[in-house]
């Protein structure tokens, strides 16, 4: 019962923040309310037993990618957008575009067969760092390896971009 | 772990389809940038779910790779959104329309 209360509590908190970073008109006030729904979500990583991921979601996510945004906003020196007041063909569209997207995912995970066998075996511990880097650094070597490529070369990217004077 | 798995599919497709709404109705570059971060997360989040459920490590796995992509993803799209802006002086994208022409 415990844990049913508070995943919906959770839950909850999650879609008004993110229903907060949809209308809110100053850009600061969005990330905000993403950093809340992000740590949030960890939270939940927390409940679904994933120690690793949730630690690694507050690091990277509500730490350094969210710091990035506030970081570029504050830099760019953006106002409120005088938006979301008028409601033109676009809005609509965009509107009933993301209830039909809604709806489909709703259909798909209401009727697909998704019965797993939950509670039956206790598959042990698969959310501690010593279980995910024993899969990491074995398995999952190489992507790991292209990872780290892929990572450099988009911080070499991002600094070309940066600099690059254009005409 | 008595919560349905079926709850954290739903909560994860409402936080997807709000991601959706932004990326389509914000003129905002940088929150249509933020919007597909939620999209992200609220895959990662199914990925979580089932790779809990099926007691099988690989979905966590995936979700570090995801991130590792995400941040790259903002990297450079924030890069491009400074150079958009020291050209044009302006991220709303109705004004970038660099292509039309």
């Amino acid at each position: 019962m415990f844990a049913e209360t508070l995943f919906l509590g959770a839950s909850l908190i999650a879609i008004i923040a993110a229903v907060g970073m949809l209308v809110s008109r100053s850009p600061v006030r969005s990330a905000l309310w993403l950093i809340l729904t992000l740590v949030v979500i960890a939270g939940l990583y927390l409940t679904l037993q994933a120690d690793f991921i949730a630690v690694v979601q507050v690091l990277v996510y509500a730490g350094a990618i969210m710091v990035l945004f506030l970081f570029v906003i504050m830099l760019l020196n953006l106002g409120d957008m005088p938006d979301l007041e008028q409601v033109d063909f676009k809005k609509g569209l965009g509107f009933v575009l993301g209830v039909a997207v809604l709806t489909l995912l709703t259909f798909i995970g209401t009727t697909a067969a998704v019965d797993f066998p939950a509670h039956t075996a206790d598959p042990g511990p698969t959310g501690t760092a010593s279980v995910i880097a024993q899969s990491l650094f074995t398995q999952y070597a190489l992507p790991f390896e292209m990872i780290g490529i892929l990572l450099l070369l988009a911080t070499v990217g991002a600094v070309m971009l940066a600099k690059r004077k254009f005409e | 772990m008595e919560i349905p798995l079926s709850w954290y599919l739903s909560l994860s497709g409402v936080l997807f389809s709000i991601g959706v709404m932004g990326v389509l109705f914000r003129s905002n570059l940088i929150i249509i940038l933020m919007s597909v971060e939620l999209m992200l997360n609220a895959v990662n989040l199914t990925l979580v779910a089932f790779s809990q459920y099926m007691g099988d490590v690989s979905g966590q796995i995936l979700v570090f790779f995801v991130m590792s992509v995400a941040a790259a993803e903002a990297a450079i799209g924030l890069a491009i959104v400074i150079a958009i802006y020291r050209n044009k002086l302006t991220v709303d994208i109705n004004n970038i329309n660099l292509f039309k022409h």
